[in-house]
């Protein structure tokens, strides 16, 4: 048994308070737990962390690459939805 | 799949290229393209793991505490930089197994440096100085190579890498301001490392026929003699610095390829001590899987 059979766990860092937590890489570890000490010693040994979660990969849902266009195409149209969409007078402040 | 689909996924692949895009792990790309990711980047994880060795050869003749644990960080470092590049390896459909079995078989390569000997302490500053900033010349481009998960390997390993630098460039400055004999420790160290390190960026453009089409691909963005230079370039003021004189600059390639090859001074030593590093390992390995699998 090598640590190729291990699951692959997907880490995420919460860098300081008042910040999301980002993907920051993966590792493979035989359970949570380990997968979770695993993450502390590859990815915050320079204190870049103050949180760190860990989900195994295959219990991941993505979008595919390949429905791209399809996928986000509705927003694309729908300029409106943005603030710079609409005139306001320059003389109307705080908008 | 249809002929038509096909060339619609090239164009795609081509599009995001030009446009300075990166490239995702489902993203589709062309066989050609993946293996030479593959092969580059296992290379360069297989080189920061058996690089573990020759600096690790001094931890337990560390002249200071100090020393010491700057070594067991930067030799830990290592470690994580090899674990950051395997998993950049397998997003690209290779798994962590067969990396290292084609480590030990010699089907595939790490950095020809990692085979000469480590004979003194100043070899440690050496090292840290000399290579890890031919290193660090060659990575800083790679932080925008066109495969999105190699590139962020490498902005978590910069980031890294200049403190191995400047802890190696003050160990040897620390030795020059000592007795004539550590000054003379620090020369000899340099003379035997300087060429080596050279030889760090590959062979000459004229005998690097992969060199056109990886920077076709965005994977590299410099040629080997482009880096080469530069390095030269900033390691003469470094030198002069120091107090130390940096041998010529004319490179025995018969040497290189000897030792890529396998013929160098520690190749057999290299590869024997982590297979045994991996084997010794099996029991902590099992107890681990064994323990996730009990009820609990």
């Amino acid at each position: 048994m090598t640590n190729s059979d291990w699951p692959l766990y997907e880490v995420f860092v919460r860098s300081k308070r008042g910040l999301n937590h980002v993907h920051v890489g993966s590792l493979h570890a035989p359970d949570d737990a380990m997968a979770l000490r695993h993450a502390r010693d590859v990815y915050t040994r320079r204190s870049e962390g103050v949180s760190i979660w860990v989900v195994r990969s295959d219990t991941i849902t993505a979008s595919s690459p390949g429905e791209k266009d399809p996928l986000f195409a509705p927003s694309g149209d729908k300029v409106y939805r943005h603030p710079t969409f609409y005139d306001i007078p320059d003389n109307v402040p705080h908008m | 799949m249809t002929a038509a689909a096909d060339e619609d996924l090239a164009a795609g692949f081509d599009a995001t290229i030009a446009a300075g895009d990166r490239i995702e792990p489902r993203d589709w790309m062309p066989e050609g393209y993946r293996k030479t990711l593959v092969r580059q980047i296992a290379q360069h994880a297989h080189s920061e793991i058996i690089g573990m060795q020759p600096e690790g050869n001094w931890i337990t003749r560390a002249p200071s505490l100090r020393r010491k644990a700057i070594l067991l960080a930067k030799v830990q470092d290592e470690a994580g930089h090899g674990l950051y590049l395997y998993s950049a390896c397998e997003t690209l459909g290779v798994s962590r197994r067969d990396l290292m079995e084609q480590l030990i078989s010699g089907a595939q390569k790490y950095s020809s440096i990692f085979n000469y000997p480590t004979l003194s302490y100043a070899d440690v500053g050496t090292i840290g100085w000399l290579v890890d900033g031919a290193a660090i010349c060659n990575q800083v481009p790679l932080c925008r190579t066109s495969y999105g998960p190699y590139g962020r390997a490498m902005i978590r390993i910069c980031k890294e890498e200049s403190f191995h630098q400047r802890q190696g460039y003050e160990l040897l400055a620390t030795m020059m301001r000592g007795t004539d004999e550590q000054r003379a420790m620090v020369q000899e160290s340099v003379d035997r490392f300087w060429k080596p390190a050279l030889m760090m960026f590959g062979p000459p453009d004229a005998d690097s026929p992969n060199t056109q089409q990886s920077m076709d691909w965005g994977i590299k963005r410099h040629t080997n003699d482009e880096l080469r230079a530069r390095f030269i370039e900033m390691s003469a003021p470094q030198a002069a610095a120091l107090g130390v004189t940096l041998p010529g600059n004319d490179l025995d390639w018969d040497e290189f390829w000897r030792i890529v090859k396998g013929g160098g001074p520690c190749n057999a030593q290299r590869i024997a001590h982590r297979k045994k590093a991996h084997d010794d390992g099996a029991w902590v390995r099992e107890a681990a899987t064994a323990y996730a699998r009990s009820p609990r």
